[in-house]
């Protein structure tokens, strides 16, 4: 029975790093930049939810608004902050993020204060169900189910649409690709919706797991969820999702089969995992070696 | 200007006039100005050696570190735990081992200590980070904050955890504080302007050139992180003896991100402009916070800072300075690296 729980937690976890990890993937992939924005997302997410739920928007339809916006949030971000130097070196691009990432931090402090609010689902979501013997709320359900669903829609889209296919040869050569007559900046910006649709439907289900957020919320969330895309290999979509749930396990297993005085070190285990990966296994599980990362 | 040395009449180095013109300006704010203002006043001098001290490792080496707070964390703690009297001590920290809790160090050595021991601790974490390239050092180096901000909230024999340490003597006057900036900006410059220095600017330029030309790349990234890492464990100790209350929070990514910032504004690999921004971004943190306060626009300041970040990316990438010193500050043996 404790076996399921931490079976099931851990595929909780793991579901929302992959959902976030494909992001930051899709856009290393094609631009080599590390969005730290990324992580803002998510709360922006749990915040759009926040405000569709107190104006009684029913569920279903909040889910999708909270995906369109997201999307919407990934074109602004994309015209506002990279476009303007997508020949810029790598570190600017990386220093952009961070700037950008405060600054949506703290235009979410200005507008809803720094306190953390409280983040209610209707309540059928909190209903449990037994499985295995161990009581699951309908929300981890949906969690494990929907990101799974979201994950197979994805490569599909990538592998079988056109604009699939464009995303793909883009990441692969942008220099070709434009030679071809893709339209590579349509294809960076369709690459940032998507990856902002997913985070900020993450930052719901995050919101509603851990049922408080706050302006802060997304910055550790999303860094950890770089380091799941560097376990799978940056740049590949299925190495984003293989590397959000073996993170997910193992932050569960750390905290779950070490004694308690240890779970204070989850963070610090997860980062140093990171640099060990970047040393050790730099292309990841799934990723191509093309360029020196160490 | 020329003063006589020996027989021979040398200029006076225009660093030299503009230290003592400095040592004059915190004479008088010392003795005219009301504590508040003389506060502010360091918070700025400590942000200016931050920036100088990044840009060492930053600017000069082209290392992306965003590791500065974790070190600043390091020389803290291990500053105020030297410092602190010893018969406070066994209350505030009664599982402090018997060897640490009955030191009770002068300011100075403290401060030495706290600076040396974080750059120990940059050596160990140098050793496998620095083989990192470009943003992957930068999110290694974020990644080394939070280890550290999860040792200092878990070694609560040492640092009472997320409490923090309260009351911590007040010994960072802006005397000292501008000793040590004096001395920082010293040897940024005379780091800057050796060969040592051009070594380290050869090696951001080109780093396979630079090896080819006989540099130990390894070695000489090596030296500079732990120097950078050096001055930002000495002013994590000034920190602490200045706020007099330290919690693993106060070394933030966000406080990384804003020696950054001052660094990139004032140009990559410019003291002079790493001075200047440093100068006018911790004033306008300091003067915005009472606004913020005053019309409850919490962040406003940050806001503006990341808006003006994002600007200089955008429009002007060099930042102020560029690599470069105005030729004023300059001896006429200092070329200039452009």
């Amino acid at each position: 029975m404790y076996v399921t729980e931490i079976f099931i937690n851990g595929l909780i976890q793991g579901s929302l790093y992959a959902l976030i990890a494909i992001g930051f993937t899709m856009i290393y992939g094609i631009l080599r930049l590390i969005n730290f924005a990324h992580g803002d997302v998510i709360m922006i997410g749990a915040f759009i939810n926040i405000g569709l739920l107190k104006m009684s928007v029913p569920w279903p339809i909040a889910i999708a608004c909270v995906l369109v916006l997201g999307a919407f949030i990934g074109f602004v971000i994309d015209k506002v902050a990279f476009y303007p130097m997508r020949d810029a070196p790598q570190v600017t691009g990386f220093i952009a993020s961070l700037a950008l990432s405060l600054l949506i931090q703290n235009l979410g402090i200005l507008l809803f204060t720094a306190q953390p609010k409280n983040f209610s689902l209707p309540d059928f979501f909190r209903e449990n169900i037994i499985v295995g013997g161990v009581k699951v709320t309908f929300l981890s359900i949906i969690i494990i189910f929907s990101s799974i669903i979201l994950l197979a829609l994805l490569l599909l889209f990538v592998h079988k649409t056109k604009m699939g296919v464009a995303m793909r040869a883009t990441a692969e050569n942008m220099r070709v690709a434009r030679l071809m007559g893709i339209k590579v900046n349509t294809v960076i910006m369709v690459a940032f919706m998507i990856g902002s649709a997913l985070a900020a439907y993450a930052g719901m289900l995050w919101g509603g797991r851990y049922g408080q957020v706050d302006p802060l919320m997304g910055f550790l969330p999303g860094l950890k969820a770089f380091v799941a895309a560097v376990i799978g290999g940056v740049g590949s979509i299925a190495g984003a999702a293989i590397g959000g749930y073996l993170l997910g396990f193992s932050e569960i297993l750390f905290v779950g089969l070490l004694p308690g005085r240890m779970s204070g070190y989850r963070d610090a285990f997860v980062f140093g995992l990171l640099i060990l990966i970047l040393l050790f296994m730099p292309n990841g599980i799934l990723g191509k070696s093309e360029e020196q990362r160490a | 200007m020329r003063i006589r040395v020996g027989t021979r009449k040398v200029p006076i180095p225009p660093l030299f006039i503009l230290g003592v013109i400095g040592l004059i300006a915190v004479a008088i704010a010392d003795t005219l100005l009301n504590p508040y203002i003389v506060s502010v006043i360091s918070f700025i001098f400590l942000y200016m050696m931050l920036a100088v001290s990044l840009n060492i490792t930053n600017g000069f080496t082209g290392l992306f570190s965003l590791g500065h707070p974790a070190f600043m964390g390091i020389g803290g703690y291990t500053a105020a735990l030297l410092v602190f009297p010893a018969a406070r001590k066994i209350h505030l920290l009664p599982n402090l081992p018997q060897w640490l809790s009955v030191q009770q160090w002068p300011f100075f050595p403290a401060i030495l200590i706290g600076g040396l021991f974080a750059a120990l601790v940059a050596f160990i974490i140098g050793y496998p980070v620095l083989r990192l390239k470009g943003h992957y050092l930068g999110v290694a180096t974020i990644g080394t904050i939070f280890i550290m901000r999860v040792v200092f909230r878990n070694a609560e024999q040492f640092t009472r955890g997320s409490l923090g340490l309260n009351g911590i003597p007040f010994k960072s006057s802006i005397w000292w504080i501008y000793l040590f900036l004096v001395i920082t900006v010293y040897v940024a410059w005379k780091i800057k302007f050796s060969s040592f220095g051009r070594a380290l600017f050869a090696m951001r330029e080109n780093e396979m050139a630079a090896s080819s030309l006989g540099i130990n790349v390894t070695s000489m990234k090596m030296i500079a992180f732990v120097v950078g890492a050096f001055f930002a464990g000495i002013s994590g100790g000034l920190w602490a003896h200045l706020t007099t209350v330290i919690t693993p929070d106060s070394f933030s990514v966000g406080l990384a991100f804003n020696i950054v910032v001052m660094v990139v504004i004032g140009g990559s690999g410019s003291i002079t402009g790493s001075l200047v921004a440093a100068g006018g971004i911790s004033l306008l943190i300091e003067y915005l916070r009472p606004l913020e306060e005053m019309l409850g626009l919490y962040g406003l300041g940050q806001i503006i800072i990341s808006i003006a970040l994002l600007l200089v990316l955008i429009f002007r990438v060099r930042g102020l300075f560029g690599t470069s010193e105005p030729k004023l500050l300059r001896n006429n043996s200092q070329r200039d690296i452009s």
